[in-house]
């Protein structure tokens, strides 16, 4: 269980904009073994987004190395890049960004369509299999306006679960959501976690991080804390607690 | 990804937009439309101007006198008149490549007879000519050997005359006089209609050329000779036989000039042909300007639309779609939007000609070939216009996309 699935090594990520260089991101050096579930917490504007963007391989970092799964990606073509986001990356954004007017089935497919070495060869099936999984299986053929925002960011995790991925990223995933979808949402990345699937998720809300193992903290693009969490918080048995609260 | 998905990915955008999507098309539409017609109706008058050529006759070769070159100055076609009867027993003797062979001796003036009186043109000519004009009678006969051999005065007539002298009766075997010549009318032509240069081919008398000759004309010259070649294929043998045999019966030296002039159906086509061709080309580029326009439109639609979907081409981008697959998506959106607007480009080029034809006597025709190519056209521009906004979307940071507001 502990094989290496990040390394980064002297990290850095530097925007140019307009002619005032940004430094989002300064020497960062973190691994992270399979299994294991992060949070990256931080202020905004610490860089928690930038570093979350450069290990999901939606972005290139200026300098250093990346190592994902033991591949040095600084050296990949931008096709590369692509079948690595297909492959072995699931990402979650805090909004959503399901595709509109397409119903939650075929956001689900979406990666399976990407697929060039088609590793899974009933399409449809298995976005069911999936949406089952996040407990949507009564709504799969529902349009995005059609689902609360906890709905539409499960129908977002089973896309990002469909292609069977060791990695799953989170950038802020209940950043729109009330507390209550919030915690439901973390029962969700909790039982994933517990399947084995490593978890990487950014959020500030340090009630939210001790449902992870481990909290990393950025403070003007360094990481300035990196610690496991002794007393794990259960997200399930705290969602049964506040629904009471709420029926009360 | 697969092309299934592929298109289907497109239709589903196309369809989202409806309004937008019929409008962009609209510019393809209207200019296959108006490609398909100017094609058709330059086709269609070209087509006519065949057709009233053909209506000379088949295989049809004609053989002018003239063309006389005495001491150096050439006289032009018809500046001696000296064709005679024996030219054409000549040929008729002679001639293996050629069918049939008639002269013609051009006669006319006031004709009297049944209503009243008609000023029109006769023609004197042998038995066989219709078989070269490729002409059937209407009703009666049409004289015989026999009667070019005793210069019988009988008279085949044309439509027009018919409805001038006889509106009311039957002509056959009514006596009519051609300038006080007295005639019995033996036959009815059937109607030929308008001729290639916009003449009345109705408008005439066929009587036997000997008749014409002697009792007419009054003189020993015919006005030129026509035959028909064996088949279209000869007829470049069967011209080239005739200009051996022509110039043997006139005596005329290797060195010297022929002493007329043969021409066949196929140089009389070309030349007028030629005309409407001119008249295809140009209305069909001019229509060929609003098929650019079209896809003009089209890209810049894509272009709007790859702003509007940026966030689209980002989720894409970051569940592993590859460039090519971003830039194959919005091309083939390009090329169904432009085929589509061909398919309806075609039908309403149909629907066009249908009601010009109707309405108008401009006989327009779509030919296969010009709907394939048309629709080649369209698709072409839609690869052509829709790959710079592919391209552009396809080029996108996958995190910028998303980011775009």
């Amino acid at each position: 269980m502990d094989r290496t699935i990040i390394e980064l090594k002297d990290l850095t990520k530097t925007y140019i904009v307009g002619e005032i260089e940004v430094h989002a991101l300064k020497s960062i050096n973190l691994t992270i073994r399979e299994g294991e579930f992060v949070a990256i917490m931080g202020a905004s504007g610490s860089g928690k987004s930038t570093l979350l963007n450069l290990i999901g391989c939606l972005d290139q970092p200026t300098s250093g190395e990346y190592l994902l799964d033991g591949i040095n990606t600084s050296k990949l073509s931008k096709n590369e890049y692509a079948h690595i986001r297909n492959q072995k990356i699931g990402f979650v954004f805090q909004g959503y960004n399901l595709l509109a007017r397409t119903t939650a089935i075929e956001n689900v497919e979406l990666p399976l369509m990407y697929d060039r070495a088609r590793r899974i060869k009933d399409p449809l099936k298995k976005a069911v299999e999936v949406l089952d999984r996040v407990g949507l299986s009564d709504r799969i053929y529902h349009i995005p306006n059609q689902l609360s925002g906890g709905q539409q960011q499960r129908v977002a995790i089973a896309r990002a679960l469909v292609n069977e991925p060791s990695l799953i990223l989170a950038d802020e995933p209940t950043g729109n959501l009330d507390s209550v979808m919030s915690v439901d949402v973390f029962s969700l990345f909790q039982k994933l976690n517990d399947e084995g699937i490593t978890v990487v998720l950014v959020t500030h809300e340090r009630d939210f991080a001790n449902f992870a193992k481990r909290i990393v903290e950025l403070k003007d693009g360094r990481i300035t804390k990196d610690f496991a969490i002794k007393d794990r918080l259960l997200a399930e048995e705290k969602y049964k607690k506040l629904l009471e609260e709420v029926d009360d | 990804m697969q092309i299934k998905n592929i298109l289907k990915v497109a239709f589903k955008s196309i369809l989202k937009s409806r309004m937008r999507s019929l409008l962009t098309a609209l510019g393809i539409i209207i200019g296959v439309a108006a490609v398909i017609v100017m094609v058709a109706i330059g086709d269609g008058a070209q087509r006519q101007v065949e057709e009233r050529i053909a209506s000379l006759g088949s295989n049809l070769l004609v053989i002018f006198p003239g063309a006389s070159n005495m001491g150096g100055i050439n006289r032009g076609a018809g500046s001696i008149n000296r064709f005679t009867m024996e030219d054409v027993k000549r040929i008729q003797d002679e001639a293996t490549l050629i069918k049939a062979v008639s002269p013609v001796v051009r006669s006319g003036g006031q004709v009297i007879g049944g209503v009243g009186n008609w000023s029109t043109q006769v023609l004197g000519v042998a038995p066989n000519y219709l078989e070269i004009r490729d002409w059937p009678l209407a009703e009666g006969d049409f004289f015989t050997e026999k009667d070019m051999l005793s210069n019988a005065k009988v008279a085949v007539l044309g439509k027009t005359v018919v409805t001038n002298l006889f509106p009311n009766e039957d002509p056959v075997g009514q006596q009519i006089r051609i300038r006080n010549v007295p005639f019995k009318v033996i036959g009815v032509l059937s109607s030929k209609g308008q001729g290639g240069m916009g003449n009345d081919n109705d408008d005439i008398i066929l009587a036997p050329a000997t008749t014409v000759l002697y009792r007419l004309s009054g003189g020993r010259y015919i006005s030129y000779i026509q035959a028909s070649a064996v088949s279209t294929q000869l007829i470049q043998a069967a011209q080239d036989e005739l200009t051996r045999i022509m110039r043997e019966a006139h005596h005329l030296n290797p060195g010297e000039d022929d002493d007329f002039t043969i021409r066949n159906q196929a140089d009389i086509t070309e030349a007028a042909t030629e005309t409407s061709k001119i008249l295809t080309i140009l209305l069909a580029s001019v229509a060929g300007v609003s098929l650019i326009v079209g896809g003009i439109g089209i890209m810049n639609i894509m272009l709007v639309s790859v702003t509007e979907r940026t966030r689209e081409i980002g989720i894409r981008l970051s569940v592993g779609a590859r460039t090519s697959d971003i830039m194959f998506q919005f091309l083939t959106e390009a090329v169904v939007l432009s085929l589509a607007g061909g398919i309806i480009g075609v039908l309403v080029a149909f629907g066009a000609i249908f009601i010009l034809n109707d309405y108008s006597d401009l006989a327009a025709f779509i030919k296969p070939e010009i709907i394939i190519l048309a629709f080649g056209f369209a698709g072409a521009i839609g690869i052509f216009f829709g790959f710079y906004p592919a391209r552009k979307a396809a080029q996108l940071n996958p995190i910028d996309a998303l980011r775009y507001e």
